[in-house]
């Protein structure tokens, strides 16, 4: 058997990516583009909050956006979902150019995604909020729902099926029938994220996954972040204020400052940016 | 001479034996998706022939061994039988343990196969597999996270079964022979005893071991094949492998896995075991919980619980006395059943049990009466790895909660004159450490005898055996009076504030003590009384936390000096660990047992400042982390001194 590297003995990301390729590690491919931003303009009224920014995600990789705050990160989060309409700049999303979205098809188009501000069901159970992420998924009709027969009932034990493998996978089993207001913070923003998994995403946006959370939480949930990645294969853009979580995390980074874009590439490649390290990571004085 | 048990002298033989009579009963249960899933008798044997034909086909010969780490899981119960079929050693080992620590048992077991749960297992071999020149190949049971790894020596548990079941045909007859070849004296298991001093030695048992003593407890208590138990202490622990394996398989009752370590207690409420064992330390988290809730609860409820209790205690020591209850007391009781005992029993998960014991360590008396007056049949075991477990048990109708209990049927008992320790021989006599002669001929003599490092006397009243201390911990004073610090720190964690206690006072003046308080009962007290802390230290070091020590202590030291023997061991001065013990520390064992010359040793100023007369001192202390990191925790502790009590004689001649 040979020994998976270890982080300490590569130098560099790339190195580290190499050395695991070399040991038949990280067999995880990279895909064709799954989403496309071309010269993105968002406007609130006078205020730009993204300013001709571009760029792409893959298939199966994972994207960071960071940048200082009020970069125009959250707003950038929403572009891509499509609760924000940009004013010029195209979206395309699975080969095709999306215009205006309604609610409703926001939620069909296969992107999910978790809150800075967790935005759970405080009274209702773990397994409850995560069965809401189901919701897309229900084909039965009101009417079969509450009398709970026929096609009502083998869907939704189908569903619960589904759920029970993401609180498997999740190690929430212990909370499952807890009310998640009374859930620490850190397990609420892990039954958050089993919600957005329920809905099967094709792209999961993580809106700062770590915000507030101590070292082993982090650690948790950086780990969880992977597996989901991994195992599923899902493509995920995330933001994030911990720069070590981002850096160990992603596979390429894009910077964001005062809405317009400075940086994008690996993680070696942005740390050694002069322009992300002059207006993010603090000019240095040698 | 015909063997009684021709025929199912093994675990093999005998699973085969149990898929013929007991096809259809219920073996093993796990929970899985939120849903129990069971298999029987007979699916659990072709399961365990997939995984050990699988096994061979991978190139498992008899004579090497196999570890198997992990949390109790079916799968990990069936791959020991499957290492036995194959005429391998099972060698379960503590899935908690650091790589270090594994490092030495895999490589002390000589491990050729390793059977482990999931990716930290898998890890924790990868980075010490360099020093395990005899690993040959990993089987893993949960494939998550791990896809992506070096698959030439490492295989999924599914396939391996996959595997195993297209060789039938090849290999089928050849392990057919194994199994046949299989013999009582073979080696069935080695199981290393966690060790209070040094390193972890191997003990190897023989079937013959298990078995028969698996037999004689089971019958002792007659258990049956409608009984069913919950699987949740350690693998590599050995009564876990007597309860779950050794009586599961003679009797034939089904076995429950937990879902995770964090579900236990729901698991526990939904499975409802017959059959139940639990450490002291568990059956004291459980009144801590139940006694926590109570009180948040409401005035009424609060009110039906404490009278109810008062009158279960109170029927309990008339019975106890040999009173009769009057009509008037056995209707008061029906009540309670309906309205306290009842759903207290069912929250706890042990409406149904019938047997259940507990033992390792001394069990309070008063949480010992708890249990029973609510109408449980706890009662109390003593044993040992090297015995089989089973030395003494305590019968349905002889319950006396200072004494462990008679003799289990084929146990011979000797105790030693001079040192007062305790002696036995018993079918259940372990074969041998592995590769330490030395050490197995110093526990075990040529007769047979085995020596328990307890020391202890037959109790006169109930016939039954009552352990004092550890032989070698039993010291003196310097006044030469007799000083058994276990028993006195037994009697201090009685108190639901205190967790740990190391009593110190061998050669010296007087005693005195380390306290580790117990974060969730002073914790809960801390939030009811609006005192707001940072953490353990912040908490230990609060003045009224040190005042109710106090008050813990001076009543421990009232209760000693009732006791002729014992009255020296009052506790003089004491401190508040600004820290937890902790077994990653090296300070307790796996089991939670206090180890005394490595603390001794860790906390010399502390002692030295005890005993110096002073009354605060500045500690600091390493801690390892789970991970192996380690770290520094400091702080000034404060020393308080205790009242002590006269002798009760000196009482008596004064008045």
């Amino acid at each position: 058997m040979s020994v998976p590297p270890v982080a300490e003995v590569a130098a560099t990301d790339r190195e580290y990516a190499r050395k695991e390729t070399d040991h038949g590690l990280n067999a995880r491919r990279i895909g064709h583009v799954i989403m496309e931003l071309k010269d993105i303009t968002l406007r609130f009224g006078g205020v730009t909050a993204i300013r001709g920014v571009s760029f792409d995600i893959r298939e199966g990789e994972i994207r960071a956006i960071i940048g200082p705050n009020g970069a125009g990160k959250s707003s950038m989060l929403n572009v891509i979902n499509g609760f924000y309409h940009p004013q010029e700049g195209e979206v395309w999303f699975r080969g095709q150019r999306r215009g205006p979205l309604k609610p409703h098809e926001i939620a069909h188009q296969g992107i999910a995604r978790t809150f800075q501000n967790i935005a759970l069901f405080r009274g209702m159970s773990t397994l409850d909020n995560i069965m809401t992420g189901r919701l897309t998924k229900m084909r039965a009709n009101m009417f079969w729902q509450a009398l709970w027969s026929g096609r009502a009932e083998a869907e939704e034990i189908e569903h619960r099926e589904k759920v029970e493998r993401i609180i498997d996978f999740l190690e929430i089993q212990a909370i499952r029938k807890t009310p998640v207001g009374r859930l620490p913070y850190g397990l609420q923003k892990r039954v958050e994220l089993g919600r957005a998994l329920a809905a099967e995403p094709k792209l999961l946006l993580l809106d700062e996954p770590m915000a507030g959370m101590n070292v082993e939480e982090k650690q948790d949930m950086s780990r969880f972040i992977l597996d989901v990645n991994d195992e599923f294969g899902t493509t995920i853009a995330l933001i994030e204020h911990d720069m070590g979580v981002v850096m160990d995390l992603s596979d390429r980074v894009v910077v964001l400052d005062y809405g317009s874009k400075i940086g994008d590439g690996t993680p070696d490649e942005v740390r050694t940016n002069q322009a992300v390290i002059d207006a993010y990571l603090g000019v240095s004085h040698d | 001479m015909a063997r009684p048990y021709a025929g199912r002298d093994t675990f093999p033989k005998l699973l085969l034996a149990n898929a013929r009579e007991k096809g259809s009963l219920p073996a093993s249960r796990e929970k899985e998706y939120g849903i129990w899933q069971s298999w029987t008798w007979a699916e659990v044997a072709a399961e365990t022939r997939a995984l050990s034909l699988g096994l061979t086909s991978l190139g498992l010969k008899p004579g090497q061994s196999v570890a198997i780490i992990g949390t109790n899981r079916p799968r990990l119960y069936w791959s020991i039988v499957a290492a036995q079929m194959a005429g391998a050693i099972p060698v379960p080992v503590y899935q908690d343990s650091v790589a270090e620590e594994m490092q030495y048992v895999l490589d002390h077991a000589g491990v050729s196969f390793a059977v482990v749960e999931d990716q930290e297992q898998v890890d924790k071999i990868l980075s010490v597999q360099d020093r395990l020149p005899t690993l040959r190949e990993v089987i893993y049971v949960d494939p998550r996270g791990l896809r992506n790894y070096d698959h030439s020596a490492m295989h999924a548990y599914d396939q391996v079964q996959a595997a195993g079941r297209a060789a039938e045909a090849d290999l089928g007859s050849e392990l057919d022979a194994r199994i046949a070849a299989g013999k009582g004296s073979d080696t069935c298991v080695m199981l290393y005893t966690s060790g209070t001093t040094g390193k972890p030695k191997g003990v190897v048992l023989s079937h013959d071991n298990i078995l028969i003593t698996s037999r004689a407890a089971a019958d002792f208590d007659h258990l049956t094949e409608r009984d069913s138990i919950l699987a949740y202490l350690p693998m590599a622990w050995v009564g876990d492998f007597i309860f779950s394996m050794g009586q599961a398989y003679v009797k034939g009752f089904s076995v429950a896995c937990p879902e995770s370590a964090d579900t236990m207690m729901a698991d526990l409420r939904e499975i409802g075991p017959t059959y139940f064992f639990a450490p002291p330390s568990i059956f004291e988290r459980l009144l801590t919980t139940v006694t926590i809730r109570m009180e948040d609860a409401g005035p009424t409820k609060r009110w039906l619980y404490r009278t109810f209790m008062d009158h279960a205690r109170a029927c309990s020591a008339k019975r106890k006395a040999g009173q009769a209850l009057s009509l008037g007391d056995r209707f008061m009781y029906l009540l309670g059943e309906i309205f306290v005992y009842g759903p207290l029993k069912n929250t706890l998960g042990m409406s149904r049990v019938r047997v259940g014991y507990t033992a390792g360590e001394a069990i309070g008396p008063d949480l010992f009466e708890f249990y029973r007056s609510i109408g449980i049949n706890l009662k109390q075991l003593f044993g040992q790895t090297e015995a089989s477990v089973f030395i003494t048990q305590q019968p349905d109708d002889g319950v006396d909660p200072d004494c462990v209990g008679v003799p289990t049927p084929g146990v011979e008992l000797r105790i030693d004159e001079k040192t007062g320790e305790v002696f036995y021989r018993s079918p259940g006599v372990f074969r041998e450490y592995y590769r330490n002669p030395e050490a197995t001929a110093e526990t075990k003599d040529a007769e047979g005898w085995v020596a328990t490092g307890d020391a202890g006397f037959i109790d006169e009243r109930s016939g039954q055996l009552r352990i004092l201390d550890r032989a070698k911990d039993v010291g003196r004073l310097k006044d030469g009076s007799l000083f058994a610090p276990k028993y006195v720190e037994n009697k201090l964690k009685f108190f639901p504030n205190i967790l740990e206690a190391v009593v110190f006072g061998h050669e010296r003046e007087s005693c005195m003590a380390f306290i580790n308080i117990d974060l969730s009962a002073v914790g809960n007290w801390a939030e009811r009384n609006n005192i707001a802390y940072g953490g353990y230290a912040e908490l230990a070091a609060h003045p009224q936390v040190y005042a109710m020590i106090e008050k813990n202590i001076e009543e421990t030291n009232r209760s000693l000096a009732e006791d002729p023997m014992l009255s020296g061991c009052q506790i003089t001065r004491f401190l508040v660990l600004n820290k937890e013990l902790d077994a990653d520390d090296g300070e307790l064992t796996r089991t939670r047992k206090v180890r005394r010359r490595i603390i001794a040793e860790k906390y010399a100023p502390l002692i030295e400042a005890l005993y110096g007369g002073r009354d605060s001192v500045f500690a600091e202390i390493e801690v390892t982390y789970e991970d192996g990191r380690k770290g520094r925790i400091s702080g000034n502790l404060e020393i308080r001194d205790v009242r002590t009590f006269p002798r009760r004689e000196a009482v008596g001649r004064a008045a």
